[in-house]
């Protein structure tokens, strides 16, 4: 009973939440001379188009990673900001080292996963052992780190240390075809196969919180740290390796791009995705299937903004709507939850039987 | 006669699924001292806030003097000459008295000579400049001096000080002698005698029926939001308030049958912890042994060391010098967790802060403190079927009065969650509980079954340290008490024969 109406809760709060974002933006549209109606065919025609459904998956693995890594840090009040520079320096290194290393195919490919995992993670240790042990503001270090990390990658990828010049364009040594990770061929498009990963990833994180101590002690960090510390829970412990996983996740967010598309970092690689994390793990509310969710929908609406451009409707409506989505999402939760907080003290106010025991 | 005071009629306040207050009548006469008695979630809060204007009635009326009023703010309720002094003070600690007192009322009499006039004026009718000061609290505190120096009983003098400058004429008291020792309750009492003299009116709010009996001229008493009756504390007893209030019979904490053994379970040797501030040591040397099936009860006037010591002994803070031994293993350099693993169950002082998940359910709660050891851990799983078992096992020992244990720790009344808190830490088969008030902010009949499982679980050979504010449960419960003051361990009496007031003594240090 309590289960259905939790679900219930999950999935009117965020449904309710895009309409009101979706309603705002129809007012945008009309308001700068546009046709929400023209939009939203061109955005729901667009999907069957060319690759951009396959697009569209493979941007949401992207999206998938960088929420989960920031989620894992949301489930102990951690707010790792620092998802931006882990894995872009996280997707430098393993670039420069599978462009160096010669292996066998299967052998390559992992080293180059490994190797990001942990080129994120130490990334983050830096953050994760000053809160630990000094209470630094991990908010603040992470932040400082992402500026820290741009230099980094700039020195990292000249010329004279591991960077070769081609055409206009700085890159690390290329990934030979041993170190890809191969796809999923679907149409005219092919599914990165990291895409897979990312959804294992996505079970794991499930298992992890709601099955493993670890993930009961993390969560139970994150509601009262004063209550896990009374409850056996090493704080110190639980903060340094939810950041690290949380860094270490972050190290994978460059790879379905560079092991399915790229192979090699460069100066122009894609930036950003770990904000956008952000954004998607408060969308998902740190659930993995929320997260999901949230990322395909991102990933979507990314792509509609081509679409739109096409038909004459200016493509910043989308950002627009991106906004307004994750405003009224955290809006309504908020609502939700006082709502059916204030409805279960009714219940058990109403199913609680005389409050005094009459001599038991 | 004169119009009342204060005049509540037919107040009726719903909360969803709850009537907090059903039909309360209560009426206080001008230069009375006036008790509102009842057990917690009896309704008394929400008829303060009412008539304080912090929440308006769904039916009834208030006056004040006669005069029938809306209050829909605590400023309406100022302004009508009704002031409320709170539980929790609110004082800020770096300014001085006279600052304090005048913050948010600058309006009065501005900020200068004529309000500090009004001030020192008022210090006097609340005791504050005159306090003697016997026993070894600060004796009468100058209007400069800064709040963080003073003691608990200073400062609830700052607060009725507050709501005078505001002009209060009828001021309602909030639980005020919870944070009090007993010479201090006598103090206050005799400052509310002599305040009731030059004509101001008082709401007593308590539960404490013996302090009830001795400053109020009438008492109303509340039951399950409505009024029971208002009678005469001279010709009713305690038994027959108690039976209004809950009920029932009121439950005794007596323990005599003796259980102690001679096999020590907890011994702590020489423990010291310093100040992180870098104040006097927090612990100071304190020696203490708890045998099987002994409970042993510290006495303190809160901050003399109490929290630390508990919190020391679980492992929560590293403490600098001396041991902690549990069964004769020394557990000094071991982790919470691995002191719980051992045998140690902890019920903490504030439960909210310290022992429940709020937004968990009841099963995740059972799961806290228990998370690596079987039946709920294992190979570093959580076993949930288990966990949900063993939180039905409590609901129904325990009489935790819940819907479901899929309900959220916070949608439980006080009590309820104590019960749950007190069944999760009995479970296992600790050897030693460690419980730091155990009942404090729990209704009567919650208490009585948290007596009962303390009880029960002593006798099977468990070994308790009790911490509590509440002297009478600590001579009820305890085999053996110790005063502790300042960080050690000053002196030790025997339940079967101190009196609560012996106990207050040995408590502020006064004799030794």
């Amino acid at each position: 009973m309590t289960a259905v109406a939790r679900l219930r809760g999950a999935v009117v709060a965020p449904l309710l939440a895009i309409g009101v974002a979706g309603l705002l933006c129809a007012v945008a549209l009309l308001v700068s001379g546009a046709s929400p109606w023209t939009a939203v065919t061109t955005v729901l025609s667009q999907l069957g188009s060319g690759t951009v459904a396959v697009d569209t998956v493979n941007s949401a693995a992207v999206y998938y990673l960088a929420a989960l890594a920031v989620a894992v840090g949301f489930q102990m009040r951690l707010f790792n900001i620092g998802v931006e520079g882990q894995f872009r320096v996280a997707a430098c290194v393993a670039a420069i080292v599978g462009g160096t290393v010669v292996l066998p195919p299967v052998l390559h490919t992992l080293l180059i996963i490994v190797v990001a995992v942990l080129t994120g993670a130490a990334w983050i240790a830096i953050p994760a052992l000053l809160k630990a042990y000094r209470g630094v503001s991990e908010v603040i270090s992470t932040i400082m780190l992402n500026a820290i990390a741009t230099g980094m990658i700039a020195f990292l990828i000249r010329p004279e240390t591991f960077g070769e010049l081609r055409g206009n364009n700085i890159t690390t040594p290329p990934i030979p075809e041993s170190g890809w990770f191969p796809g999923v061929p679907v149409g005219s498009g092919t599914i990165f196969g990291m895409v897979f990963v990312a959804a294992a990833l996505g079970v794991g994180y499930w298992f992890l919180l709601g099955r493993t101590r670890f993930g009961f002690e993390l969560r139970a960090s994150g509601e009262s740290t004063t209550a896990a510390s009374a409850g056996g829970v090493n704080a110190r412990r639980t903060i340094v390796v939810a950041l690290l996983l949380s860094g270490a996740i972050a190290g994978l967010i460059g790879l379905p791009e560079l092991l399915g598309r790229d192979h090699a970092y460069t100066l122009s690689s894609p930036q950003g995705y770990g904000f956008t994390g952000i954004a998607i793990a408060l969308l998902g509310r740190n659930h993995p299937v929320g997260i999901a969710l949230g990322a395909l929908l991102w990933a979507f609406l990314d792509k509609s903004a081509v679409a739109l451009d096409v038909v004459g409707i200016p493509r910043e409506i989308v950002l627009i709507m991106q906004g307004l989505i994750v405003l009224s999402v955290v809006v309504a939760y908020e609502l939700v939850r006082r709502m059916e907080q204030r409805a279960e003290q009714r219940r058990v106010a109403a199913g609680t039987p005389e409050p005094v025991g009459a001599a038991s | 006669m004169s119009a009342e005071a204060v005049e509540l009629r037919g107040i009726t306040k719903r909360f969803p699924g709850v009537v907090a207050n059903d039909g309360v009548d209560l009426a206080v006469h001008t230069g009375e001292v006036h008790a509102l008695c009842g057990e917690n979630g009896a309704g008394k809060s929400t008829l303060m806030k009412i008539l304080y204007g912090m929440q308006a009635p769904d039916e009834g009326t208030i006056a004040v003097g006669g005069a029938e009023m809306h209050f829909r703010t605590p400023a309406d309720a100022i302004a009508a000459g009704i002031g409320m002094v709170h539980q929790h003070f609110m004082l800020a600690d770096n300014l001085t008295i006279a600052e304090n007192v005048l913050l948010g009322a600058e309006k009065q009499h501005g900020i200068g000579r004529a309000a500090r006039a009004r001030i020192s004026e008022l210090a006097g009718t609340v005791g504050l400049a005159a306090a003697d000061g016997s026993g070894a609290r600060s004796a009468g505190a100058p209007l400069d001096m800064l709040v963080e120096h003073l003691g608990v009983a200073d400062r609830q003098r700052i607060e009725i000080l507050k709501v005078l400058y505001r002009g209060a004429r009828t001021v309602i008291l909030d639980e005020p002698t919870a944070v009090l020792v007993p010479q201090e309750v006598e103090e206050l009492f005799a400052t509310v005698r002599a305040m009731r003299g030059e004509g101001y009116t008082f709401l007593f709010i308590s539960h404490k029926l013996d302090e009830v009996r001795a400053i109020a001229d009438r008492i109303t008493v509340l039951r399950r939001g409505r009024t029971v009756g208002t009678v005469d504390p001279r010709e009713v007893g305690n038994a027959e308030l108690a039976e209004m209030m809950v009920g029932s019979e009121l439950p005794s904490p007596e323990s005599r049958d003796s259980s102690v053994t001679d096999r020590e379970v907890l011994r702590v040797e020489g423990l010291g912890l310093p100040d992180p501030a870098g104040g006097r040591d927090l612990l100071d040397g304190l020696d203490l042994v708890v045998h099987a099936g002994e409970v042993l009860g510290i006495a303190g006037v809160e901050g003399n060391g109490q929290t630390e010591l508990v919190e020391t002994v679980m492992g929560m803070r590293r403490h600098a010098r001396g041991r902690v031994l549990l069964s004769g293993v020394d557990v000094s350099g071991l982790s919470t967790m691995a002191r719980r693993e051992r045998g140690i169950g902890y019920v903490p002082e504030d439960r909210s802060r310290h022992a429940l998940l709020g937004d968990q359910p009841l099963w995740a709660n059972r799961v806290l403190g228990f998370q690596s050891r079987p039946p709920i851990g294992r190979h570093g799983l959580i076993d949930r079927g288990a966990a949900r078992t063993d939180t039905e096992r409590i609901v129904a020992d325990f009489d935790v009065r819940t819907p479901g244990i899929d309900v959220m720790a916070s949608a439980l009344s006080g009590g309820n969650q104590q019960k749950l808190v007190v069944g999760r830490e009995l479970s296992g088969d600790p050897v030693l509980l460690i419980a730091a008030h155990p009942t404090r902010g729990v209704d009567v009949g919650a208490q009585a079954g948290i007596w009962a499982e303390l009880r029960r679980a002593r006798r099977a050979g468990l070994a308790v340290l009790l911490v509590s504010a509440d002297l009478d449960e600590l001579i009820g419960l305890s085999d053996r008490l110790a005063v502790i003051l300042g960080g050690r361990l000053v002196g030790t009496a025997d339940p079967a024969t101190v009196t609560p007031e012996e106990l207050g003594t040995a408590m502020t240090g006064a004799t030794r």
